[in-house]
This record gives C-alpha cells, sequence and structure tokens, in this order.
C-alpha cells in the first residue's frame, strides 16, 4: 500500500467509469492508464461520453430539480431576503434582530423592506451590543420564538462570543434537552475589497469547536435561500455564513418553493481526476481555476461542502473514492481554519483511499492588510489552485 | 444658608466622627432633597442635644430651600452642599474604605421589630418620577442604619401595627424560606461527605430575596438566576427531590445530570438557568421579557392578567459588567416586563462591591436609564415583597422593567471551596443578627399569625422534605452512557452524514453513546 502511494499514480477514473471496476484492479491495469499531463492526448478521445465540455457546471446539474421551471432571476442578497420573506410569513414566530435591520433595511439590503411589512417588533433594530441583543435572541429562541440574529458583519459577532459559545451551542445540552434554541445567526464574513483587518475576519474557523452549533456557508443565490429556509426551520443554532463579495451575485432560482439540506454539500462539477473542496467565494477562485485547469487537460471535482459544521462525508467521501487526490480551497487561516478540520477528517476516514497527500490552501496567517495587492497574497488565488492541481497530480 | 449648612457638617463631623459624617453625607446627597428634608425633619433623627437649635433652623431654611426646587432625580439641587462634601469630608480626614458599607438600610435593634406597617407611598413615585413630596417615616431606600438607629419610638408603633400580609402567606414565606435554608445547609453536608462535587455557591442568607419576589410569581412568568441558583429553582417550584438530584449528578435531575450546581434549568417551572458566567443571564432573561412582549403584540396571545414576567437575578458583581448596562438599555427601550434584581451582598468572591465600584449604589443606575432604582433591605422578606409587588404589576402592566436593589448578605463563602478570610466578623455578624428567617419568625409570632410550635412543625417539615431529597438523589441512578450524545443538538441530524452516507444519529451505537460523531 505504501508504495502504491507513494509512486507517482495517475487518474484512471476513465476506466472504473466504462467497466465500472473497483479501484483496486483499475489500479492494476497500468495500461489503461491515462496520464494527465499537459496535453489531452488521443487517449481523451477514447473516453468519449465523458469528453468535458464545459468548466462550470451547467445550471441545470445544480438545480437538479428545477430543470422544467423557468424560475426568476435575482441577486444572493435578494435571495437571502426571499427565503427570510417566506419563513416570516410561514411562521409568525420568526423574527430579526440585528442593527439597522429594520428602518435600514440591513446593510446589506438583506432585510430591505421587511420591516415595513412586519413591523418593528418582528424586524428589530437594536443598539450596538452584539453580546447582549445574541443573548436576548437565545432567550427569545428558548422561549417560543425563532429569532434570526444578523451581525453586520460576522467579526462583529467576535462580541458575541460569550453568548454564541456558552448558551447558544450549550443550553440544549446543560439544560438536559429541556430548551432548544432555533436560532439563526448570520452575517457577513471574509475577505472584502480592502475593508481592513477587522472587517475581513473568517468566523469559521473560531466557532467551529462550539458543541452544538451547525455551520453552512451559502455561496448562490440558489443555495442562499434554501440554506437560510432550512436554518430558520432547523431546531438547531445554526450560523449561516455569507460572504460580503458575494452578495451581487446574480442567478435564476426556481418559483415554487425549495429548503436545503443544511448537512450535504454540493457537487459543482464532476470530476475524475482531483477533488477540489471549498466553499464560499473560494468556489468562485476555483472556478476560474477549473477553466485553466481543463484546458490543460484536468477534469477536477468541485464540491462545496456548504456545510462547515458538520462535515458532509458521504458526498466527500465518494469524491475521494473516485479520484484519490484532494485538494481544498478555503478562505480560513492556515492555522485551526475549516481545511485543517477537513484534512483530519479526510484522514480518518478515507486515508486508504488517497494516493497523495491532501493538500490545503488557505489564507495565510495574516491580519488582512489594508492595501489591494498586500490583500490579494493573503487570499488563495485561482494560480495557486492550478499550481496545487498540477503538483497533485504528478 | 449654604454656609451655616455647612458649619451644621462641620459640628456634626466632630461630635460623631468622620465615618459617621461620611454616611449621612451619602446618605443625604445620594437621595434626593426630598430625602433630605425627610432625614432632618423626621422624628427619628436626633441630633445631640448641643445642636437643636441650630439643626432647628437648617431644617426650616432646608425645607423652604427644597419646597421651592421641583424634584427630580438631578443634582442640580444636591450641588449646594455636594461641592463641600468633598471638601469637609477630604480635607481633614483620610477616609478608609468603611468596614461595613456606608449606605445600608436600617438595622435591628434589639428589641425592635424590622417589620413595620405597611404604608401605602409607593418606592417610585419619589424616585424615578419625583412627585412626591411626602415625608415617609421609613423610606424603604439608602438609609445609613445609623442615622435610623437612634428612633425610640419605632418598637412601640411596630408591634402594634396591622400585619402586613396574612397568615397563609406569612407561613408561605416561612416555608419557603426554611427550605432554602435547610436545602443549603443539607448541600455543605453532602458536598463534604463527597456527594457532590465542583463548585457549590450556598444561598444562606439571601432567602428573603428569592422567596419575597418569586413567591408572586405565576407558572408562566420566568426566572433566570446565575451559578447561586439552588434557591432560586426551590421557589419557583422545582421538586427538592430534582434539584439534589441534579447536584448529585444523577440522571434523575432536572438537567439530567448535564447541568449541576451551577446550571439548573426547568422547563416546566420556567426556570431559564442557572448560568455560570456572571451577567450572561441577563440578556436571556431579556430575551424572555422581550418574548412575552412579542407573544402579547405580534402573537395576539395575551392573558387577562398582563404580561409574563421576567426576573433576572444577579449580584454586586455584575453590576459592572457590559451586559448588565447594555441589557438595562435594551430592557427600558422596548418596555420589557423584566426585573433586575440586585442581590447585593456585598462581595464578589474576595472583591468587596465598595472596592470594584466607583459608584456603590447600584438602584442609582436604573434612572440613568430612564427607569426607576429601588434599594430595599434584602434581609426583610416583607419589604422585598412589597417592592417585588409593585415592579411586578408595573412589568405587567406594560410599563416597563425596574432595577431592584436588594442589600442582603451572604452568611457562607462565595462557594463551598472559598475560605472566607476577607470578610471581617463583626460585618458577619451584624448581618447574622438580621437573619431573614428569624426576623420573619419573630414577625410572625408578634404578630399572632401562628404559634412557635406551628412553625416548628414546619421546620420539622422540611427537614423531612430535605431528607428525603437526599435519599432519592442517593438512590438515584447515574446517567448512563446512552445518555452522552442525546441532547447536543435538538435535531440530532446536526451531527451530519457519515461515510455510509446515513446520519451519524441513524447509527446504532449512536443511542449507545459510543458512535463516532
Amino acid at each position: 500500500m505504501a508504495a502504491l502511494l507513494s509512486a507517482p499514480s495517475t487518474p484512471v477514473a476513465s476506466d472504473r467509469a466504462r467497466v465500472g471496476s473497483l479501484r483496486l484492479a483499475a489500479r492494476n491495469g497500468g495500461a489503461l492508464v491515462v496520464r494527465s499531463e499537459a496535453k489531452v492526448s488521443g487517449g481523451v478521445s477514447a473516453r468519449g461520453a465523458n469528453l468535458i465540455t464545459h468548466a462550470v457546471a451547467e445550471k441545470a446539474a445544480a438545480a437538479s430539480s428545477t430543470d422544467s421551471k423557468p424560475g426568476h432571476e435575482l441577486l444572493l442578497f435578494e435571495a437571502l431576503r426571499e427565503g427570510l420573506d417566506e419563513e416570516m410569513e410561514r411562521d409568525p414566530t420568526v423574527c430579526v434582530m440585528g442593527e439597522d435591520v429594520g428602518h435600514y433595511g440591513g446593510s446589506y439590503k438583506v432585510t430591505k423592506g421587511l420591516a415595513t411589512k412586519y413591523g418593528d417588533l418582528r424586524v428589530l433594530d437594536t443598539p450596538i451590543a452584539e453580546n447582549s441583543f445574541t443573548g436576548m435572541g437565545i432567550g427569545s429562541a428558548m422561549t417560543g420564538l425563532r429569532p434570526v440574529v444578523e451581525g453586520m458583519n460576522m467579526g462583529f459577532l467576535l462580541l458575541a462570543y460569550n453568548q454564541i459559545s456558552n448558551n447558544c451551542g450549550m443550553l440544549h445540552y446543560t439544560s438536559g434537552g429541556q430548551f432548544k434554541i432555533p436560532i439563526v445567526i448570520r452575517g457577513p464574513g471574509g475577505v472584502g475589497r480592502q475593508l481592513g483587518a477587522e472587517h475581513s475576519q473568517r468566523l469559521e474557523s473560531y466557532f467551529q469547536s462550539i458543541p452544538g452549533l451547525q455551520m453552512v456557508a451559502c455561496s448562490t443565490p440558489y443555495n442562499a435561500k434554501g440554506l437560510m429556509k432550512a436554518a430558520i426551520r432547523s431546531e438547531n443554532p445554526v450560523v449561516l455564513f455569507e460572504h460580503v463579495l458575494l452578495y451581487n451575485l446574480k442567478e435564476r432560482i426556481p418559483d415554487e418553493e425549495y429548503v436545503l439540506s443544511l448537512e450535504e454539500a454540493e457537487m459543482v462539477r464532476p470530476g475524475e481526476h482531483v477533488t477540489i473542496l471549498t466553499y464560499s467565494r473560494m468556489r468562485y477562485h476555483v472556478m476560474q481555476a477549473a477553466k485553466t485547469l481543463v484546458n490543460k487537460g484536468y477534469d477536477p471535482e468541485v464540491i462545496d461542502i456548504r456545510s462547515l459544521k458538520p462535515f458532509d462525508l458521504y458526498t466527500i467521501g465518494n469524491s475521494i473514492k473516485k479520484t484519490h487526490r484532494v485538494l481544498i480551497v478555503e478562505e480560513c487561516m492556515r492555522t485551526g481554519g475549516i481545511g485543517a478540520s477537513l484534512r483530519s477528517a479526510i484522514i480518518d476516514n478515507f486515508w486508504d483511499y488517497l494516493d497523495a497527500p491532501i493538500l490545503c490552501l488557505s489564507s495565510q496567517d495574516v491580519p488582512t492588510p489594508y492595501a489591494g495587492t498586500l490583500e490579494n497574497w493573503t487570499v488563495v488565488q485561482p494560480e495557486q489552485i492550478v499550481a496545487a492541481v498540477e503538483q497533485l497530480c504528478k | 444658608m449654604v454656609s451655616l449648612y455647612y458649619i451644621k457638617c462641620f459640628l456634626i463631623r466632630i461630635t460623631k466622627g468622620p465615618r459617621k459624617f461620611l454616611n449621612k453625607i451619602k446618605a443625604i446627597h445620594s437621595d434626593g432633597s426630598s430625602h433630605a428634608v425627610a432625614l432632618l425633619t423626621s422624628p427619628s433623627f436626633s441630633p445631640p442635644p448641643l445642636l437643636y437649635p441650630l439643626h432647628f433652623l437648617l431644617s426650616l431654611l432646608l425645607q423652604n430651600l427644597s419646597n421651592s426646587f421641583p424634584f427630580s432625580t438631578s443634582l442640580a439641587p444636591l450641588s449646594l452642599y455636594l461641592e463641600f462634601v468633598p471638601m469637609a469630608a477630604f480635607s481633614a480626614v483620610k477616609i478608609p474604605p468603611p468596614q461595613f458599607t456606608t449606605v445600608r438600610s436600617s438595622s435591628q435593634r434589639p428589641g425592635s421589630s424590622p417589620f413595620q406597617s405597611v404604608h401605602s407611598s409607593s418606592a417610585f413615585n419619589s424616585i424615578s418620577f419625583g412627585s412626591a413630596k411626602s415625608v415617609r417615616s421609613r423610606p424603604l431606600f439608602a438609609v445609613s442604619s445609623d442615622v435610623v438607629s437612634s428612633d425610640k419610638t419605632k418598637a412601640a408603633s411596630s408591634s402594634a401595627s396591622i400585619p402586613a400580609v396574612t397568615r397563609e402567606v406569612a407561613l408561605e414565606l416561612y416555608e419557603d424560606m426554611v427550605l432554602g435554608r435547610a436545602f443549603e445547609d443539607m448541600c455543605a453536608q453532602m458536598y463534604y461527605r463527597g456527594k457532590m462535587f465542583g463548585f457549590v455557591h450556598l444561598y444562606n442568607g439571601q432567602e428573603a430575596v428569592s422567596t419575597g419576589f418569586i413567591k408572586l410569581l405565576n407558572q408562566s412568568d420566568k426566572v433566570v438566576s446565575t451559578y447561586r441558583d439552588h434557591v432560586h429553582a426551590l421557589s419557583k417550584g422545582v421538586p427538592s427531590r430534582e434539584v439534589m438530584a441534579e447536584l448529585f449528578g444523577k440522571a434523575t435531575g432536572c438537567c439530567r445530570g448535564q447541568g449541576g450546581s451551577m446550571h439548573m434549568f426547568s422547563a416546566a417551572h420556567n426556570l431559564l438557568g442557572g448560568f455560570a458566567f456572571i451577567g450572561e443571564g441577563i440578556p436571556v432573561a431579556t430575551g424572555a421579557a422581550f418574548s412575552a412582549k412579542y407573544h402579547h403584540e405580534v402573537l395576539k396571545q395575551s392573558k387577562p392578567e398582563g404580561l409574563d414576567v421576567t426576573l433576572a437575578f444577579f449580584g454586586d458583581g455584575t453590576c459592572n459588567n457590559g451586559q448588565f448596562f447594555e441589557c438595562l438599555n435594551m430592557a427600558q427601550l422596548w418596555k420589557l416586563p423584566i426585573i433586575f434584581v440586585v442581590e447585593n451582598n456585598l462581595w464578589a468572591i474576595g472583591m468587596s462591591h465598595l472596592r470594584a465600584t466607583s459608584d456603590p449604589e447600584i438602584w442609582k443606575k436604573g434612572p440613568a436609564f430612564g427607569m426607576p432604582g429601588v434599594h430595599v433591605d434584602g434581609m426583610d422578606v416583607l419589604k422585598v415583597r412589597e417592592v417585588a409587588q409593585e415592579a411586578i404589576a408595573r412589568a405587567r402592566r406594560g410599563e416597563g422593567p425596574t432595577l431592584v436593589e436588594c442589600e442582603t448578605y451572604r452568611f457562607r463563602g462565595h462557594s463551598l471551596a472559598d475560605p472566607d478570610e476577607l470578610r471581617k466578623p463583626d460585618e458577619k455578624a451584624h448581618y447574622a443578627s438580621r437573619d431573614p428567617i428569624v426576623a420573619l419568625k419573630k414577625y410572625i409570632i408578634e404578630h399572632g399569625l401562628a404559634s412557635e410550635s406551628e412553625l416548628k412543625s414546619i421546620d420539622k417539615k422540611i427537614d423531612d422534605v430535605v431528607e428525603d431529597a437526599v435519599e432519592f438523589a442517593d438512590s438515584s441512578p447515574l446517567p448512563p452512557r446512552s445518555q452522552l450524545l442525546e441532547n447536543v443538538f435538538a435535531d440530532p441530524k446536526g451531527f451530519g452524514i457519515g461515510p455510509d452516507g446515513k446520519y451519524r444519529c441513524e447509527d446504532p451505537l449512536f443511542t449507545q453513546g459510543t458512535a463516532q460523531v
């Protein structure tokens, strides 16, 4: 086994796809191996049915259940609002709390118009007291409401860490299951355009250890609305991570109601050669890199893990079993980030399926600088992703 | 006129000593000129005979002065003598931090009853709305014990008065306080016998606050507490069996053994915890109050008696914490039905309240946010109950929050691990003499509400209840391994999907507590 892993192995996905054989059989058939070097060789044409024509998955593939409906087009922040609006309409105990969510409509306009529709008590403008209004959300969740607490920027929720860790995550357990906390904590995080260090924080790594908490990250209007609805309907406390730079993404989403699963990952682009696991904004860097990779003859499988805690090990595992190579691309810091946890989860569960060490591209352990050039160098760029895939697939 | 007052102060100072002088000045300037008038003109205030003429003149002048000023919580009328206070207080004498707090309410003089007849004047009017010019014979707020101690007429007047409560209520209060005391004493015993572990914070001495407030609540009203929560749980109605079992860490505890001493929760009794970090429960209480208002206004689920009230109990140390102030603001802003009950026992573990707080009078922080702030003698359950009644009625009517500072004391250390070396024996003795249970017992007997033997039978009954609780806890099973993963998530799908495609909670090992999550 060790010899196999250390040898520069090549992807044999095509054989598996054709003959449906096990990993082991394919590995022994050295003659059938397709090299994944620079050019797409004649061996590719033999794969006929698996010829890759698109780097980016069809929208239809992503929105698999809605092929026949035209849907409507909107921006991501509007999708979030739609999800929130639908849930508030459906259940009168759903309420929103946060700074400037009411009259101002939300600093990113996610709650625009909701206060006029539902009133000042259901869309509550709070004073600037994150710890206390998050605790207030928890107290109201314990007593029958379903609050959605907005952090104007995810980083501000560091001030609410006390309440999120001690009460949000733990209260259900320490009360012996007597009180549930169906709260949603959401807000934009991530590195924006020169917002400075404190407005560019990635709190998913800080919150991931809190027991009793679920974390999801949205990346498209489709999954933003679906995850928002799922989070509100969930009986567990859920932290929904949005990204400052993704609010203006446009997509056509279905007209009919849909709710996504909080625990499932999303297959963005099926592939054969390498599994790229990513979430939030880095998904777009990965897809950009995927275009380059396809031109170079690689066939990356891109999975948006969406559920940061817990990980969807089924989707991830199936992918690893297929490709044997993993690249994690994230925006978190290298130390203690989501990628670090994902890496150890993969090693724990799928060690035997790996042909190469797991590569993890994360942001530098650097407070995000203001200067645009420096900021670009702290986060992962598509060129680095391409280089990493090339290294993995050598 | 002002200089006369200054001379009076100076004279008082040299006749009675620097500490008492500071007591008076603090008592006077903290409460507004109406109180100063009340103080100086009340029959209970007797200056030394030497100063009678001076005192008389000054009282007249001050009364005239104060009549022309509008009453308010602003300090404008006080500035006249406030500017002299520092000069007088600090010019000649170095004032060390007092042994006792300087602002403490009336003490019990031997032979005099601590409980007096109920007077109908509200504690709230004269503080926040400043309308009453009423001179009250016994103000409910900060008065130095020394100032009122010379009242010789108290004993005669109070014992002849009508009792403040009915027999049933008196016995209920007595029983609840005795339960609290007996339970906590038993906790200490059990701790030292190794039946419970960790941090255990006992409530001995503070029973009047818990009983005084919680016994006025309905089932649907909420209580939020701190780590010193056993007695709050008992007062709210959580059976002592369940509390004791929880302390022993047994599966039959109110939180299935998962919470412990500092995390008492009961959904059935609307006890929202039990929080280990101080101040942490105050936002949760604010949320519960918000929920009550929401249910009334948005969901239109109104009750005939009014809004559901939430009580947040916390200590003096918490009043320097940000969450306290943030929640005072929000509660008053939205007029939430919450009462902030400060159990000021002067000590936060080893930190004296006076060493930690720039302005130690916590009740004053209420008006700073626009809500009434009341100070009450927390060693006197009837006084607490009276204040609580008004505060709860206010909250139910939707008039908003109240800050109630209860002056109280814990007879034991901060926790069972606290050697309690910093508190002076005479301070402890002072408060031990004001034991709320002893005082209520005395009151009951003096007013003929019950006989000694009836009270003794209540004591015996409570002893049996506590013994039974211990037996129940002892014989209860420890939590099994299967309980380990059960309550982490309300929806156990939160543990996610395993490599085999099934949810982790569907793994048969999950219910055994050994599943990989």
